[in-house]
């Protein structure tokens, strides 16, 4: 085993979520930044996470009683509340309020100085992370291949576990 | 004095770090980039940033809720 090797890391990538489509990314990215080698394999709802539109992406609110909801503009008394708890969960199953969130989600990343998930994801590429989509749920779902980015590889289960044979980090996410 | 200077002022985790690695990738050994961060997590970060790619933290200050960091590239 090379020490190349010894340097490899992989994630499988799972989520298709807007919150969750960072993970993936920020590791991957600050793994190449940190000379190792980084594949990461998307496969069912994680392929989201590979199209070339990504305006669609959502946080969903519903059913998610960890996130923190806090306004992230106004006031600042009005910024400290946590409505997350406040808010019965019922209220999210009405039409509009995962675009609402979402739109807020985005507002306080960008206030925050976190990155937008396309640059992350375009670093990722310029520092060589590889990005294999799952062909089976590429099928499976009915993705059109023409919709993912330029640089993905199709391929299944056996092509992660020959990226996976080396190194000693493996993620799922 | 510094070769190249790197102002990620306002730049949360993990843009710091790739845009040092970025900064560095551009220079030659033994020339010292400064990157200017107001990341408190960078101050953990850049120091295992170097560990892990060998290159050299030779300072790093706090000056008035900013964090300046010189490294030597290897």
């Amino acid at each position: 085993m090379s020490d190349k090797d010894d340097n490899k890391m992989t994630i499988i990538a799972t989520k298709g979520t807007f919150d969750w489509a960072f993970p993936p990314f920020i590791i991957a990215s600050t793994g190449v930044a940190m000379d190792k080698e980084v594949t990461i394999f998307f496969t069912f709802y994680g392929l989201n996470l590979l199209l070339k539109d990504t305006s669609k992406l959502r946080v969903s609110p519903l059913g998610n009683p960890g996130m923190p909801m806090k306004m992230p503009f106004g006031p600042k008394w009005l910024q400290k509340i946590n409505f997350g708890p406040k808010i019965p969960n019922i209220l999210w199953s009405i039409p509009g309020t995962e675009a609402l969130v979402t739109w807020l989600m985005k507002k306080t990343m960008a206030k925050h100085g976190v990155a937008k998930l396309e640059d992350l994801r375009d670093m990722c590429q310029e520092f060589d992370v590889k990005f294999i989509a799952c062909e089976m749920t590429v099928e499976l779902f009915g993705f059109n291949k023409e919709d993912f980015i330029d640089g993905v590889e199709f391929a299944g289960a056996a092509s992660y576990f020959d990226e996976a044979a080396t190194g000693d980090h493996h993620l799922y996410m | 004095m510094a070769d190249e200077t790197l102002d990620a002022s306002g730049l949360n985790c993990p843009l710091p770090i790739l845009k040092t690695k970025k900064a560095l990738s551009k220079m030659s050994a033994g020339q010292i980039l400064e990157v200017i961060s107001t990341d408190a997590g960078s101050v953990k970060d850049i120091e295992a940033f170097c560990n892990q790619t060998g290159n050299k933290l030779i300072s790093n200050v706090e000056d008035g809720g900013k964090f300046v960091f010189t490294i030597e590239k290897v």
